[in-house]
């Protein structure tokens, strides 16, 4: 018994100090929190001011955006990640909003769909089921699957605000993650979804809205209407760590430019 | 000295004492967590609008809906469905490695119900969503594969274990003079395991029966996976949202305010439906321990 | 005439209860089977030496799984730590100390309630008292302060059991030599029940490393490398939950399948290490 107690106690320490020589224990540490759909462009632009600061420690929690916003809040994070604006009621609250870059939603669909293109009026009328067959769109006569996302998602408080569709929408799946999203409808020659282009993979076909494919430019220009900013939430009037807001100022300038459009959103600065 | 000695056998005691009451303790913690934190939702809404509401609308702009009934519907269907199914193949499995299979044969396949007991849920979920839902679609012919059917496929497969080796359990205690007797008055070896044995050990298989119930209607990860999660009334080719995954997809992203506030709500009922199903659990275990 | 017909009719309820054990087992063994060479099948080749020992870069595009590893690993050491001595302790009480046959009815009911609660309310109550009432944030600590309620009861009633083995006549035996309580537990019983206590520790590491939703409130998903102590206030994803992830929102299904692979040959391992421990000791105690 005891023995076997040491022997835990032996490995613990054997642990700590194996993978403590790897890092010194970091001097500073900023962490964020929050959107699941940012993830992409908050690790990249992460590790590459890691790269610069060695020291740094950078977390980043993806809890998603209504998480991230309370973690703020409640002091448990240096900045919230979230991927749609903030609400009148969260201001008030002292929050503050940064829009760090805008990323587009794309309305995607199985590879093997022939349908290209739909307005803007169709993709809602998709949505509240008033348009139930792909024929009626252009498509096979095969029934609609409509893919969302579930309540308080960030992308589909976007889609659903961008298409006028709010509370009207009839998913026939609710899933959490855009991920999820992505690999049903690649899986499905019968469905669509609207995920975070960033996230968006060749196994699904993106469409044109009211003719405009969703791209860098188009996003950036205006001229493609699904799209949504990403918002890096912090505290009205508290000052961040030195640390925390050393990153906030390199994040929000225009030399991670490259870096923010490697992930495939649009900067804003 | 000698009080010296018993100060250390009391302090001792009361250590031990502390030790055994924890369970006690960090039960009344959930309980009461759980009590606290489900309640105000609950008497805002209304109960009766709560429990038997049928439409979920967490988020709705102007009339936000939480009425839980599709929940507790589909757990109550999922459940029932995944023991229809698992039972049965459970149960005969289990007379036949408890009474017929060589030693050899019981050690293999235990060992493989073992195996399937450990699996992780996230993993039968993974196959479930990869496998299974575009399976049924295409089987089927249905738009979508993530069903109910899905769910209770899956959930078959994770009851199976706990089905199968506490009435094993059970079976082997059942004492051999019953079975030889039996078989001394001309029964062959199947009417008596069936007639004679599986009535000796019902007890048990009916707590293993009651332990898959608890086991489905707590499950979470894997029917997130496959179930499509919205929020319909439930029906076998349809999407469907458990009590469980009703509380999993909305938590993280719902902020403050009544929409979190309900999802506690929901786990406090599921809280509730578990320990109605432990309170049956205690009766067969105790009742098993009696007979 | 009719006991003929009897007879058929026996024939065939032997026949027929016969098939449907035949087919019940064919099928049990048919699935796990499927389950080994598909996961085997799609996972084992996407396993690498990179993939094991880097963590992942979006800089670079690539996908390792070591942050991962060592989160379990801590979460695992932690969460035993923490669960062993009050689980064996409680166990020790209840068979040893305890003589009020009310409070001993009711703390092992107390069990059975814990070990029936399904892990996603461990998940919300774990959040709501130790993230944030205790202030632990999201983070390993957290999820495995959690873990130790889950593991509780698997370790007091390994414990329990291999007590019940330890013969009265030792602790009579020791008590006649004049040995006090405390004595007798820790020279007589604590001995006599360490395979109870193994047994629960490779339950409990079965049941930690199987777990999800419990760990998604309390422990989050960071993949972040870091140290023991500086891990256990971090947030940080085990091996399932980062597979949950790596599946539902990523959708890299190679890694997916990689970790539910390398899942699947430990829980073997654990199985097999489990059996073998307990006819280690029944060897022992028979001779």
């Amino acid at each position: 018994m005891k023995k076997f107690l040491a022997l835990i106690l032996g490995m613990t320490m054997m642990m700590s100090a194996l993978s403590g020589c790897g890092q010194k224990a970091a001097a500073a540490a900023v962490s964020t929190d929050g959107s699941t759909s940012m993830e992409e462009v908050i690790n990249i632009l992460g590790e590459a001011f890691v790269e610069n600061n060695k020291d740094v420690k950078f977390t980043y929690n993806p809890t998603g955006s209504g998480s991230g916003i309370t973690a703020v809040k409640e002091g448990r994070c240096d900045i919230g990640l979230s991927s749609r604006a903030l609400s009148e009621e969260e201001k008030s609250d002292g929050l503050k909003g940064t829009v760090l870059a805008y990323d587009g939603i794309a309305v995607i669909v199985n590879p093997e769909n022939p349908v290209t293109d739909l307005t803007v009026e169709q993709i809602a009328k998709i949505y509240t089921g008033e348009i139930t067959n792909w024929k009626d769109v252009g498509g096979d006569d095969k029934e609609i699957v409509l893919i969302g996302r579930e309540a308080g998602s960030g992308t589909r408080d976007g889609f659903e605000s961008i298409t006028e569709t709010k509370n009207s929408c009839k998913y026939r799946q609710e899933l959490t993650s855009t991920g999820d999203v992505i690999t049903t409808v690649s899986q499905n020659p019968n469905a669509v979804g609207y995920a975070s282009l960033s996230a968006v993979k060749d196994n699904v076909k993106v469409l044109m809205v009211n003719g405009v494919a969703p791209s860098e430019d188009t996003v950036k220009d205006g001229s493609y209407k699904v799209q949504r900013p990403f918002v890096l939430v912090t505290m009205e009037g508290k000052e961040l760590s030195k640390t925390a807001q050393e990153f906030f100022d390199y994040i929000t300038s225009s030399k991670v430019n490259d870096l923010i459009s490697s992930a495939g959103v649009v900067s804003a600065n | 000295m000698q009080r010296k000695h018993n100060l250390l056998e009391n302090t001792i005691h009361g250590i031990f004492l502390l030790m055994g009451l924890v369970t006690v303790g960090f039960v009344l913690i959930i309980t009461i967590y759980l009590v606290i934190s489900g309640i105000p939702a609950i008497s805002q809404i209304g109960f009766f609008k709560f429990m038997f509401g049928k439409t979920w609308a967490s988020t709705h702009t102007t009339n936000p809906q939480f009425g839980i009934l599709p929940f507790v519907l589909s757990s109550v269907y999922g459940t029932a469905g995944a023991i229809a199914l698992g039972v049965p193949i459970g149960f005969f499995a289990s007379v036949y490695l408890s009474k017929l299979a060589s030693p050899k044969l019981k050690a293999l396949i235990t060992s493989a119900v073992d195996l399937l007991a450990g699996i992780p849920s996230v993993v039968y979920g993974l196959v479930g969503m990869l496998v299974l839902v575009p399976g049924i679609r295409i089987i089927l012919n249905v738009p979508d594969g993530a069903s109910l059917l899905a769910a209770i496929l899956v959930l078959t497969v994770m009851i199976l274990p706990s089905i199968i080796k506490v009435s094993i359990t059970a079976l082997d205690a059942v004492p051999s003079e019953y079975e030889d007797a039996s078989l001394a008055l001309g029964a062959t070896p199947v009417e008596t395991y069936f007639r004679v044995s599986v009535p000796a050990a019902k007890s048990g298989i009916a707590a293993s029966i009651v332990l898959g119930i608890g086991r489905a209607i707590g499950e979470a990860t894997a029917v997130m996976m496959v179930s499509g999660n919205a929020p319909n009334m439930p029906s076998l080719q349809q999407s469907v949202r458990f009590l469980t995954t009703a509380v999993a997809s909305e938590m993280s992203y719902a902020g403050e305010g009544l929409q979190r506030q309900a999802l506690f709500s929901i786990a406090l009922v599921l809280f509730l439906f578990i320990m109605l199903i432990n309170a049956a659990l205690n009766f067969f275990i105790k009742k098993n321990k009696e007979g | 005439m009719k006991s003929e017909k009897l007879a058929a009719k026996r024939r065939f309820y032997d026949k027929a209860m016969r098939s449907f054990m035949l087919i019940s087992v064919a099928a049990i063994s048919a699935l796990v089977l499927f389950l080994i060479v598909y996961i085997m099948a799609k996972g084992l080749p996407n396993i690498s030496w990179e993939l094991l020992t880097t963590k992942p870069s979006r800089l670079k595009g690539t996908i390792g799984i070591l942050p991962d590893i060592l989160n379990t690993i801590y979460i695992v050491i932690s969460t035993l730590l923490i669960v062993l001595p009050i689980g064996v302790g409680a166990a020790i009480y209840l068979t040893e100390y305890a003589t009020n046959h009310k409070l001993v009815s009711i703390i092992e009911y107390t069990t059975e309630t814990l070990s029936g609660i399904p892990s996603i309310i461990y998940g919300l109550v774990g959040m709501i008292f130790f993230c944030e009432f205790l202030h632990l944030g999201t983070s390993l600590l957290a999820g495995s302060l959690t873990l130790v309620i889950m593991n509780l009861p698997t370790i007091m009633r390994t414990t329990q059991e291999s007590l019940k083995t330890v013969p009265q006549s030792y602790r009579e035996g020791a008590f006649g030599l004049g040995a006090g309580k405390w004595r007798v537990v820790r020279t007589v019983v604590l001995p006599g029940c360490v395979d109870g206590i193994i047994t629960g520790c490779i339950l409990s590491v079965g049941r930690i490393m199987g777990e999800t939703a419990a760990l998604f409130y309390t422990a989050g998903f960071a993949h972040a490398l870091s140290g023991f102590f500086e891990g256990m206030v971090n947030s940080g994803a085990t091996l399932t939950v980062s597979l949950y992830v790596y599946a539902k929102e990523n959708g890299e299904f190679e890694v997916a399948f990689a970790i539910a692979s390398i899942l699947m040959i430990l829980t073997v391992l654990i199985n097999l290490s489990a059996s073998l421990v307990q006819s280690y000791y029944q060897k022992r105690r028979s001779l």
